[in-house]
């Protein structure tokens, strides 16, 4: 299934440095004056994998999360983030209400969420490329039934 | 007779603390190590104190690297010990370990495969010599890029399961069971045992693997795959009625593909066992799939007489804050218990004489 444009936006959020946040947030519109609504607090999500990998679910182990919820004007936004970093969750929570707000939304797409996916394109692209220099072909040796 | 409660040696418990910190610090002359570099720099001692903590936060495990000396037992006994400090927000929705975006894959039954064999950063083809330049801060050549086009990575069991050769993933949609939640009950169904074995003791878990290839309850295994990758994990907070991603974690999953089963109504197939780790934790994640196929013996209609077999044996002992817990407690004071065996022993021996 294909995710929302919000989805996309939360999980890019999700991933990203508080640093490069408020980096790209230096050329952004300043952010709506907002309300907390709950935290930031730090908690825990409890992690499921799959026996097999595709079968039946089991607790795996748990990691940390911190959430936020804020107001900003008539939206309501919220943040889940891997990690204890509560000014991050904070920040996230405002955009997810900014980018909400169809006035606002385009502004904050190009100056925060698009730079930040650019980030991560590119840092996994990095990643693959080393692990494609280790892709190898073994060969095996004729046995004696051969 | 149980432990009885003793007070004082309040200063001299103080003055030992106070000697642990200065001893935790070592000479002043040479740096104070920071969080951040065992973060980096001993990124294998951190996953395995975050999969015995059971708990994945990199900063969290180096800290407790820091303040436990290194001792990795102890430093996942204080993870444990911060996880029960926090309120749980939400279970993630299962991790879709074939979505992950490998750093590492390879499997030991097929040479040619789709997506190939990747290496990744492994160890497995060093000669385990010292490498004196690590000593003088050397920096490593950059590690070689190659053009990565896309390419589909599907699993060996599916590749087998075409024909019917494996045994097939089984989901069920059930509520799994919570060992931190309700204390583990015999029979543990699969679900609490692979909890158990993915926070136990790697060294448990992997003398218990050991023992099965040796002949202590066969099970011919053969790695069908291992990857080390990034996971996403995904929660759908009640609030927002829809999943989002959190994060990503790095995972290192085991496919143990094992001789065969079958019965009246299913013809002979490869069974399975599994395996997974926080972290690059190959180690471990092939330990526990071993052990998971081990523990699934009765399950499988194989005799259990091995002690890998045992579930109660193996999840009663796996977990090494527990049993460092039980073998620790005999430090304490055991004066007013001593005292009446040493009676005992005593009246014993008049009345013999």
């Amino acid at each position: 299934m294909s995710k929302t444009e919000r989805q996309l936006w939360m999980a890019t959020l999700a991933r990203a440095g508080r640093a490069e946040i408020e980096r790209c947030l230096a050329d952004a519109p300043a952010l709506p004056t907002h309300k907390r609504l709950r935290g930031p607090e730090t908690g825990l999500v409890m992690v499921r994998g799959r026996a097999g990998g595709g079968g039946a679910a089991f607790n795996f182990g748990e990691m940390t999360v911190t959430r936020c919820t804020v107001r900003a004007g008539e939206r309501i936004g919220h943040a889940y983030i891997a990690g204890r970093d509560a000014a991050k969750a904070e920040l996230a929570a405002r955009l997810d209400a900014a980018l909400q707000d169809s006035a606002s939304a385009d502004a904050f797409m190009r100056a925060v969420i698009e730079p930040l996916q650019a980030l991560e394109t590119e840092r996994r692209a990095a990643l693959a490329a080393r692990a494609a220099a280790t892709k190898v072909d073994f060969f095996t040796l004729a046995t004696m039934r051969s | 007779m149980a432990y009885v409660a003793v007070k004082g040696g309040e200063r001299a418990i103080d003055n030992a603390h106070a000697w642990l910190a200065e001893a935790r610090r070592g000479d002043p002359a040479v740096a104070d190590i920071g969080t951040d570099q065992i973060a980096q720099q001993l990124g294998r001692a951190v996953d395995r104190a975050m999969a015995e903590g059971s708990l994945y936060d990199r900063d969290l495990a180096a800290l407790a690297i820091k303040q436990a000396q290194g001792d990795l037992i102890e430093a996942a006994f204080l993870l444990r010990a911060f996880r029960t400090t926090l309120p749980r927000f939400a279970a993630s929705l299962p991790l879709e370990t074939g979505a992950i975006r490998p750093l590492r894959r390879i499997s030991a039954v097929f040479k040619d495969l789709p997506g190939g064999q990747v290496l990744g950063p492994t160890t497995d083809y060093t000669h385990r010599l010292l490498d004196f330049s690590l000593t003088d801060g050397t920096p490593p050549p950059a590690a070689p890029l190659t053009a990565a086009e896309p390419e589909a990575m599907p699993r060996v069991h599916d590749i087998l399961g075409r024909e019917g050769l494996i045994e097939p993933d089984a989901p069920d949609g059930a509520e799994p069971g919570d060992l931190t939640r309700e204390p583990l009950a015999f029979p543990a169904g699969r679900d609490l045992r692979l909890q158990a074995l993915a926070r136990g003791d790697e060294g448990f878990l992997l003398s218990l693997g050991y023992s099965s290839q040796r002949g202590y309850g066969n099970n011919h295994p053969f790695i069908g795959e291992i990857r080390m990758g990034e996971v996403a994990v995904e929660i759908e907070p009640p609030e927002l009625g829809f999943a989002i991603e959190i994060g990503d974690l790095v995972l290192t999953e085991c496919q143990m593909v094992n001789q065969f089963g079958g019965s009246k109504t299913t013809p002979a197939q490869f069974t399975r066992g599994y395996g997974l780790a926080f972290g690059q934790g190959e180690r471990r994640a092939m330990a526990m799939a071993l052990v998971d196929r081990s523990l699934r013996a009765a399950e499988l209609g194989e005799d259990a007489t091995a002690p890998g077999q045992n579930a109660e044996f193996v999840l009663g002992h796996c977990d090494n804050i527990e049993a460092t817990g039980f073998v620790e407690h005999l430090k304490l004071p055991h004066y007013v218990d001593f005292q009446s065996e040493l009676e005992t022993l005593r009246r014993i021996r008049a009345e013999s004489l």
